[in-house]
């Protein structure tokens, strides 16, 4: 809006090449950044002025940019989406940073998410994952009507807080143990919740949680950072829930 | 050339029950012997890979993100809609049907829009026993809403995400499918060209976004399901990714490209706020439910919102519509606003703006209700606008938003190209000349689940599977000719980025054949997209090599496209001498400015086969007949 | 069996091992602090190794467990560290805390506080240990205390040992509830907050006997 606001930054950006190259970081200035912008479009700009000058651009992911198709990845200043509450690096906009700020931008770091470019990182394990189990095994067609089955509305509601995940892999970026156990349940509970999801629900638990530690995440040991660094705020309950539910299973 | 639909006869409400016993099946044996090829994995290619998967075919699928359940049917917040009646409010499959076909003004398929009406309840129930969380009551029943257009409370949805959801759902039963092994999924994989061998389509050639590697895929069917082009606009509601790259491939190959001008400009998403925006963003239509529209009733008004009377104030849609109030469909509400702004009654910077007023509907339901109903779009308008909407009224503006017009496809789904199928946004059948809110994710979901199953079996069963193999001359060809694209755009070494070409032409496109077109402005555009094409193919700096991952490359290509598409989508303007939806020529409206259609005239498909760059495309009909609805002025007063 | 392999599992086999170990800690603290009662620590004793075969039953339990929290412990503790092998130029943390990220190493220092406390109380080795018996033929565990922790050295050493202690329950108390399953997002901020007293106790409590005797307001 206003023109007089606008701040001049210092961004220390993580480049590689590609999977197997060393990285290192390069320093660029961001000029004129104007605080309505969001931090991606503070990038693009940054980006134009590379092309220019002959430089090859930072490649980040990126899709939506309205915060919900959780291909957007970058940690910044050490924090997984910048660490604002409820936050995607696509939402995240330049007035919560101030001129002359130094920005650090790094890509989300886990063994189980291998570098593609700069900032853009492989998230197929998160994918295995879901592969797993992540269903109700419901064929297309020949289904109950939608109402047959009553959901209590909290339970739906439940549901749905644990549906929220977008899948960007944020939680497995904060954890210091790079462990992607809050997705893992997410999903779990979400579908072991519902009466569709509960007469797989013990093989899914055993099945994604062995996924998870094959596609090489750590293990959770309750730090919560995950839903510290989650853009929709999951609960670390939904773990407490797998944990139940994983229980459940054994005495099965 | 007249084209046919191939739409069943007889009464409407038999047509689709008629048709599926009519068409050839593909014995369960037999199935895995076909190969098909999916691209796009949003709502209708999730649903249409999985389902096809399921049945037992082998399926390939392809998407550009890195991972199928982030395609952009992730961003529709407010619903789905199904004629379940659950509210008991009237609404029935005949109600829905005739409701779809109005709001498109009258420029769609009677039959295909039937049986998305007949098919919508089962999406629902689809849906819920994949464990997708709808909105329930406190009894455990499903809950509805209102969208515009509909005087029933029919759309499902789950809190602001429903898209979300329903594409969450479509994955996990892609997912289960893949783990099957009966799907082949490639994430950040991009098609760039259709492989035709003998008149039918038998193949894509792919550029995978990662290593850079181009090859070329064949199989039997080819399912374009890769959503629509309003990124010819620059600034939409679309992800920075849409584009009408594969659609566009598989037009100069010989698909015919329907209704191009047909595209839809929402109403509520927030004003643009400079000029180094990337994109705009949409608030739910739902909004709209609790929202009111409305701007100071005197010319130029700065006081703030909170300053200016209830006298003051013009509820301009429930003045001009009072039947429908707020929620008057996505055009007329557009076109509304417009007009209030071009009356220099806008609010906010640039006076591009109107009010979406929530004080009256907290204060009759409480602030907390409307949290539950729409907190997370409040909560994105503020990280937006840094302004709390639950205090001051949400300023909201038009943006271009989602495309009815598409590949040219037959009843079956299939374009004019034998084995190339076209479902959801691509394609151009459903929706007319303007599409109602939760119509989108339904027709999606209808082709994908309910549709492609039925009707490619129709086409694999007439022929021999495994005929076109990987060696074919064809694909080599066409893997050359995809390396050349890519080696011509990297050799330009020119002074301009990709972007500034895009929002040359995004601004040439809103300005010209945007909300409102005339004879002139076409005109204007028809004349200098070919002067920014050939600038951009002379000057366009595309930084880094063919044989890597290349963000600057994939944008190049899809800019390329958007420079051809976009002179059709022009000519297509130009062509259709009426106003109609969401497509408002200014020569034709009524007295009080309402779109004036021309049925004489225009009561037809206009399907453009390519000709080549630079040269005149051939124009197709398909005429448009009305049995069950009688064609009429719509009214929504 | 996947109890032993799982992440979950292994998991939840740390969480029971731990918190058998936190009961006999508060077992051991309530022991403890029969010093405050004249004579009551070797009357305590007394009780306690009457009966040999419960001795050495518990003590067994107490090593399988100790054995099981401390192999899986380090296990786990490798393999988070290779799954999170690439390390930022810049991390910060919001929620994860100073005890949550130092479970392994408190958890070491503890085992060697732990051998250490064996061979000096239970096994008497140490140079410093003072063996008699009390007025009454008792053995004198009283007698034995005082003198060691009139020791400067091992005081420290003990009161370390418990802030050390306290490191590893402010997390492991906790963690245990949402292991076990036993949490949603209304208890968990209450549960976090009564572990924490919990180890505050266990701290003050342990701490109390070695800080009293050396500076002399404990005496024989």
């Amino acid at each position: 809006m206003s023109h007089d606001n606008t701040m001049n930054l210092t961004l220390h950006v993580w480049r590689q090449k590609g999977p197997k190259d060393t990285g290192k970081f390069e320093v660029y200035e961001a000029k004129d950044v104007s605080p309505d912008q969001s931090f991606l479009e503070m990038l693009d700009e940054v980006n134009e002025d590379l092309i220019k000058a002959g430089k090859d651009p930072i490649a980040f992911d990126h899709d939506c940019r309205e915060g919900i198709c959780g291909m957007c990845s970058q940690v910044i200043n050490g924090l997984p989406h910048g660490g604002q509450d409820r936050t995607t690096v696509c939402q995240l906009h330049m007035r919560t940073f101030k001129n002359g700020d130094t920005i650090f931008i790094e890509p989300w770091r886990a063994r189980a998410f291998p570098i593609v470019k700069d900032l853009v990182v492989d998230r197929a394990g998160l994918e295995g994952i879901i592969q797993a189990g992540g269903y109700t095994s419901a064929h297309t067609g020949g289904v109950a009507d939608g109402n047959a089955i009553l959901i209590p509305k909290d339970d739906a509601d439940y549901a749905m807080d644990a549906a929220e995940c977008i899948g960007c892999g944020a939680c497995v970026a904060g954890c210091p143990n790079g462990s992607a156990m809050l997705f893992t349940s997410a999903k779990v509970s979400q579908l072991a919740v519902l009466p569709q999801g509960m007469a797989e629900a013990a093989r899914r638990v055993c099945e994604m949680t062995e996924e998870l530690q094959k596609q090489g995440f750590g293990n959770c040991t309750n730090h919560y950072e995950c839903q510290a660094s989650c853009p929709k705020g999951i609960d670390v309950k939904f773990i407490a829930k797998l944990n139940r539910e994983y229980m459940k299973a054994l005495f099965k | 050339m007249i084209l046919d639909g191939k739409c069943p006869t007889g009464p409407i409400e038999k047509t689709w029950d008629k048709h599926r016993f009519d068409m050839k099946l593909v014995n369960p044996a037999n199935k895995r012997k076909y190969k098909i090829l999916v691209v796009g994995t949003g709502l209708a290619g999730g649903a249409a890979a999985a389902s096809l998967g399921e049945l037992g075919y082998n399926v390939e699928a392809f998407c550009y993100q890195d991972s199928p359940r982030r395609a952009h049917s992730i961003a529709a917040q407010g619903g789905i809609n199904a004629a379940k009646n659950y509210p008991n409010d009237g609404d029935s499959i005949y109600r829905l049907f005739y409701d779809t076909i109005k709001g498109g003004d009258f420029r769609a398929r009677e039959a295909d829009v039937w049986r998305l009406a007949q098919v919508s309840n089962n999406i629902i129930d689809q849906c819920v026993a994949q464990g997708v969380p709808f909105a329930r009551d406190y009894a455990g029943y499903l809950d509805n809403r209102s969208f515009g257009g509909a005087q029933v409370s029919r759309t499902f949805y789950a809190r602001g995400q429903t898209g979300q959801q329903l594409l969450l759902g479509a994955y996990s039963a892609l997912a289960r499918q893949i783990k099957a092994g009966t799907v082949k999924m490639f994430s950040r994989t991009e098609m760039l060209d259709l492989i035709v061998v003998d008149g039918e389509a038998k193949g894509i050639t792919v550029r995978d976004l990662a290593t850079g590697e181009i090859r070329s895929h064949v199989g039997d069917a080819v399912v374009l399901c890769t959503g629509g082009y309003v990124n010819v606009f620059y600034l939409s509601t679309n992800a920075m990714g849409c584009s009408v790259t594969a659609a566009w491939k598989a037009h100069r190959k010989g698909a015919y490209f329907a209704n191009p001008c047909y595209t839809q400009i929402h109403p509520t998403c927030i004003p643009q706020h400079g000029d180094k925006q990337s994109k705009l963003t949409l608030m739910s239509e739902s909004l709209r439910n609790d929202g009111r529209c409305w701007v100071p009733k005197r010319q130029g008004d700065k006081r703030a919102p909170g300053e200016i009377p209830e006298e003051d104030r013009d509820y301009y849609l429930e003045r001009k519509y009072p039947s429908f109030g707020n929620l008057a469909p996505r055009d007329i509400a557009s076109r509304a606003a417009k007009e209030q702004c071009d009356d220099d009654r806008g609010v906010g910077p640039g006076g591009r703006g109107v009010y979406l007023d929530f004080a009256a509907s907290i204060k009759r339901l409480s602030e907390d209700t409307i949290r539950e109903r729409y907190g997370n779009l409040f909560e994105m308008y503020e990280k937006i606008t840094d302004e709390n909407a639950y205090k001051v009224p949400m300023r909201i503006y038009p943006a271009p938003h989602y495309s009815m017009g598409g590949l040219w496809v037959d009843y079956n789904c299939e374009s004019n190209v034998p084995g190339l199928f076209v479902l959801g946004e691509a394609n151009f059948s459903v929706h007319g000349a303007n599409r109602l809110g939760a119509s989108a994710l339904m027709q999606g979901l209808a082709d994908g689940y309910f549709v492609i199953p039925y009707t490619i079996a129709n086409y694999l069963a007439k022929i021999t599977p495994g005929k076109v193999k990987a060696d074919n001359p064809e694909c080599k060809k066409s893997v050359d000719d995809v390396t050349n694209d890519m080696k011509k755009l990297l050799s330009i070494n020119g002074k301009k980025t990709v972007s500034e070409f895009h929002r040359e032409l995004g601004k040439l496109m809103w300005n010209n054949v945007g909300m409102a077109r005339s004879e002139a402005s076409c005109k204007e555009a028809i004349k200098k997209i070919p002067e920014i094409r050939e600038e951009f193919w002379k000057n366009v700096n595309v930084t880094g090599g063919p044989g890597e991952f290349n963000q600057q490359l994939e944008n190049a290509g899809r800019v390329a496209d958007f420079l051809e598409f976009a002179e059709l989508m022009a000519r297509d303007a130009l062509y259709r001498d009426e106003s109609c939806g969401g497509h408002f020529r200014v020569e034709h409206q009524m007295p009080d400015g309402e779109a004036k259609r021309d049925d004489e005239k225009f009561c037809h498909a206009a399907a453009w086969e390519f000709k080549g760059t630079n040269k005149e495309p051939e124009l197709h009909i398909e005429p448009l007949k009305f049995e069950n609805v009688h064609l009429a002025i719509r009214s929504y007063k | 069996m996947t109890l032993l392999t799982s992440t979950v599992g292994r998991k939840i086999l740390m969480a029971i091992t731990g918190q058998l170990m936190v009961l006999f800690v508060i077992v051991h603290m309530l022991g403890n602090s029969s010093i405050f009662i004249p004579g009551g620590i070797n009357a305590y004793a007394e009780h306690l190794h009457a009966l040999p075969p419960l001795v050495w039953a518990f003590r067994a339990v107490m090593l399988g467990a100790a054995a099981v929290h401390i192999l899986f412990g380090i296990q786990l503790s490798l393999e988070n560290r290779a799954a999170n092998a690439e390390t930022y130029a810049v991390k910060n943390m919001r929620r994860a805390t100073l005890s949550s990220q130092s479970m392994l190493y408190t958890g070491l220092l503890l085992l060697a506080f732990l051998v250490y406390h064996l061979l000096h109380f239970t096994v008497r080795v140490t140079p410093d240990i003072k063996i008699g018996v009390d007025s009454l033929g008792r053995f004198d565990v009283f007698g034995m205390v005082t003198n060691s922790f009139s020791h400067g050295i091992i005081t420290f050493i003990y009161i370390a040992a418990m802030v050390v202690l306290f490191l590893h329950l402010s997390h492991g108390i906790q963690s245990f509830f949402q292991t076990m399953g036993w949490n949603n997002n209304r208890t968990l901020p209450v549960i976090s907050k009564i572990a924490s007293v919990a180890a505050v106790i266990l701290l003050l409590g342990y701490a109390s006997i070695p800080f009293l005797i050396v500076t002399g307001i404990l005496k024989g």
